[in-house]
């Protein structure tokens, strides 16, 4: 079908709308604030995004295949605080084992993704092998894990990390936070998996047509149960990342981000409908939600008000994402 | 009184590519059950459609009671007295027996300004409804806990509470029981006695000369003829359903079956009114064609086959090997493809790149140490088959949803060509696909079994199981009831009569 260039230009407009408007508002606050365009913040909003970005990479597996993870934000939680109590320094007064030497910062952030890839096994078996549906099962893994982090810290916050864990967040390589960098490797790897190995391609079957995918010899079970596993294990990851950042945790660390990780593959392409959604669909989705932050912070919109703009962005973003794949039919 | 209860003349329904009815008639005397047959695809349900307003029909007329009438919708129809008992009952299984039979048209009660439903009236007429058709049930029961004829006879007692003075019957007994079927027979004669004009559609021979008054025969969208039920014997009403010349549509090949390839002995479904005690041999080179009604549980068998669906006993070997088949991976390993009927359902990943379509089944096998796919491979293997199989494609990377049935069918095949297969079963190949591609599919069918495939064939198009099988199986209700292998005795009487031995 040829299409006249009226059109083209209307469908990129349509297609892109969200992400148009985001560089407009982007370089308008660039424009009327001084300091705006400055490394300083550049690298303030990387770093913000590099946690987020790992939540979202774990979640867009889930979306791909129509599913959800509910249990992300309680799971981070979870991950921050194993990753806390493993790196308190041995002379902090509040530390939770007292005579024990702070273990090495690589492989606290490997105990964190693997106990919570464990959990994520146990979701992804109740998907998988008992239909549970994944909205239900990960609410279940939701509040399981909230109460397992509650009677494992008492509820009380952790803090005095040892340097070497506050340097993740702090520490540069090539003049860039090593927070960033994790999160480049795990953008890499992730786009590996989807891409050059034959589970990614079996989670876009599945999420394209389930019935299908069993009749094409996919192992659906299994691949369902290693995605909601690699997805909890990057969200250990991402409370490991959060708890350097911040030079604490509780497990209330990473409360609510589940929503917003959706929100942004959402944004970024990921259809929840299942089958569609790209590595690069996570990054655009995470960066519009964190530029749409921090630009209505600097144009002096009321914080309370920046989430009602939220809102509004997914209901448009959304809108015009579902429209492109309606119009094919 | 007019002499006819319901009369429709010249009706013409045309479906993309296809067209469907062809000035068709039927004319139904008032308190009869007038049976409509015809092949699969012979336009029956499509007729009862168009009547029920489900679809619009492009030319005709319908007269009820002598007046002309205007039906757009089944609303229009029910307001009519037309009420129809689906093929496949369409209720709200999670609500109760009365939510179901009073759905769109609760009975009101107004408390002030508030409109409430009725629940006391709703329960209590809902009683008396399904008495009227001679069930005992809770109304407050949930639809889903009954019996297939349970349900339909909520549906039975919807159309009677209705006033319905005409009911059509699309295939009610497709899947009832026999006890369920004399049930049901009870009720249709009450109804008769009362008054009511019915439309009974079946395939079942014995049924027909049981409960009908008068027979029409329709075949490939037109009308052939209406007669007392009296008059004709079963044999007669076959002949009239299939007889018509065969057009040569099909390629030839000479058939050289060779040694078996698989094997298949006393295959059971885990239900017990699907596939039962099932045996078949199958051969290198060559084309078994499964015959049978809608219902007769090939595509089940199949499914089974290849570990969709439970089996309770039974064996397949494949070369003389025994398999064991639990998931459709076990099948594909044992060497068997399955294209599946639901070509929408089950076949394409509709959002996938034709690339990935035909790869979804072979990327276990193109692997960089043992992890990194092999694209290069993988690439030129579909780019080889859209050649080979002239896929209509701009490129491997376009969305399968954009090709035409034909098209998809056809990246369908070569997914399991990729896989290569001794085996490949194709469940109505051709089904909703135009005929040149038609014809494109029938010349790969018959390039693979030369090439020393072996493959199973499902069809219910009559002259596409004689044109193309070597031998064909026939089933019905769940039982193999007739093999042919004899080119002289591959008639469609032949298989209809098999197809029709309940």
């Amino acid at each position: 079908m040829a299409k006249t260039n009226q059109q083209k230009v209307k469908d990129f407009l349509i297609n892109n709308g969200v992400i148009i408007v985001m560089f407009i508002l982007v370089i308008y606050t660039g424009l009327t604030s001084n300091n705006f365009f400055t490394s300083n913040n550049l690298m303030n909003i990387l770093m913000n995004m590099s946690s987020r970005l790992v939540i979202a990479l774990g979640i867009a597996g889930c979306v791909i295949t129509a599913g959800c993870d509910l249990s992300a934000g309680r799971m981070i939680g979870l991950g921050a605080c194993i990753s806390g109590v493993l790196l308190q320094r041995i002379d902090y007064s509040g530390k939770f084992f007292p005579d024990m030497e702070p273990l090495n910062v690589v492989v606290v952030a490997l105990i964190a993704m693997a106990i919570c890839a464990a959990f994520g096994t146990v979701t992804g078996f109740f998907i998988a092998y008992l239909s549970v549906p994944p909205f239900i099962a990960t609410l279940a893994m939701m509040e399981i894990v909230y109460g397992l982090g509650l009677i494992f810290t008492g509820a009380t916050p952790l803090g005095g990390y040892v340097k070497e864990y506050t340097n993740v967040a702090n520490g540069k390589f090539l003049g860039i936070n090593y927070l960033i960098w994790i999160a480049i490797i795990v953008a890499i790897v992730t786009w590996f998996i989807f891409n050059m190995t034959r589970h990614g391609k079996y989670m876009y079957a599945i999420g394209g047509n389930p019935q299908a995918a069993e009749v094409a010899g996919v192992p659906v079970k299994t691949t369902l149960i290693l995605i909601y596993m690699k997805a909890a294990a990057m969200y250990g990851l991402a409370g490991f990342m959060l708890g350097a950042k911040a030079g604490g945790a509780s497990v209330q660390t990473g409360y609510g981000y589940e929503m917003e990780a959706i929100a942004a593959c959402t944004i970024g392409g990921v259809s929840v409908t299942g089958g569609r959604g790209k590595v690069s669909s996570a990054i655009i989705g995470v960066a519009v939600f964190e530029l749409l932050k921090v630009a209505l912070q600097y144009l002096g919109v009321d914080a309370n008000a920046q989430y009602v703009a939220i809102g509004i962005v997914i209901f448009i973003a959304i809108s015009l994402d579902i429209r492109k794949y309606i119009a094919k039919k | 009184m007019a002499e006819y209860k319901l009369e429709l003349k010249g009706i013409c329904k045309s479906f993309p590519g296809v067209k469907a009815l062809d000035n068709v008639q039927l004319s139904l005397r008032p308190g009869t059950v007038h049976a409509l047959m015809g092949e699969n695809g012979a336009g029956k349900s499509t007729l009862m459609k168009c009547l029920f307003g489900i679809y619009k029909m492009d030319a005709g007329e319908i007269y009820l009671d002598g007046q002309k009438i205007e039906v757009n919708n089944p609303d229009e129809a029910m307001k009519h007295g037309i009420a129809m008992v689906h093929q496949e009952l369409q209720p709200v299984p999670a609500r109760s027996v009365a939510e179901n039979l009073y759905l769109g048209r609760f009975p009101t009660k107004n408390i002030g300004p508030i409109k409430l439903i009725d629940h006391k009236t709703m329960y209590a007429e809902t009683e008396k409804w399904l008495k009227e058709v001679k069930m005992d049930f809770d109304p407050k029961a949930q639809l889903g806990t009954l019996s297939v004829g349970q349900m339909q006879s909520v549906e039975i007692a919807k159309a009677v509470s209705q006033q319905a003075k005409v009911v059509i019957f699309d295939e009610p007994t497709s899947s009832l029981s026999d006890n369920e079927v004399e049930a049901l027979f009870r009720i249709m004669n009450d109804l008769r006695d009362k008054g009511v004009t019915m439309v009974y559609i079946s395939h079942k021979m014995d049924e027909i000369k049981r409960i009908a008054d008068d027979i029409t025969v329709m075949r490939d969208g037109t009308y052939v003829g209406t007669w007392p039920a009296a008059e004709l014997s079963t044999d007669q009403i076959i002949a009239k359903m299939v007889g018509r010349e065969l057009t040569n549509v099909y390629p030839e090949r000479d058939s050289k079956p060779g040694e078996v390839v698989m094997e298949v002995k006393n295959l059971s479904s885990i239900h017990s009114n699907s596939f039962q005690d099932v045996s078949f041999t199958l051969r290198k080179g060559e084309i078994l064609g499964f015959g049978g009604l809608v219902g007769a549980q090939r595509t089940e068998l199949m499914e089974g086959i290849f570990g969709i669906r439970g089996v309770a006993s039974g064996e397949v070997y494949m070369h003389g090997k025994k398999v064991k088949i639990k998931r459709p991976i076990d099948a594909m390993n044992a060497g068997i493809g399955l294209i599946t009927e639901d070509r929408r359902g089950n076949g394409i990943f509709g959002c996938l790149s034709i690339k990935d379509n035909v790869g979804v089944s072979i990327y276990n096998k193109y692997l960089k140490a043992k992890i990194i796919l092999d694209h290069k491979k993988i690439n030129s293997i579909v780019d080889e088959s859209i050649k080979k199989l002239s896929i209509k494609t701009p490129s491997m990377n376009e969305h399968i949803a954009n090709l035409s049935g034909g098209n998809q069918q056809k990246v369908i095949i070569s997914r399991w060509l990729a896989n290569d297969p001794d085996v490949l079963i194709m469940d109505e190949p051709t089904r909703g696909i135009d005929v040149g591609a038609k014809h494109e599919i029938y010349e790969i069918m018959n390039e693979l079994a030369s090439q020393g495939k072996a493959i199973i064939m499902i069809s219910s198009e009559m002259s596409e199981l004689l044109g193309m099988a070597d031998r064909i199986c026939v089933m019905c209700n769940g039982k193999l009831t007739g093999e042919i292998d004899q080119p002289e005795e591959m008639t469609q009487a032949r298989v209809m009569s098999f197809a029709t031995k309940f």
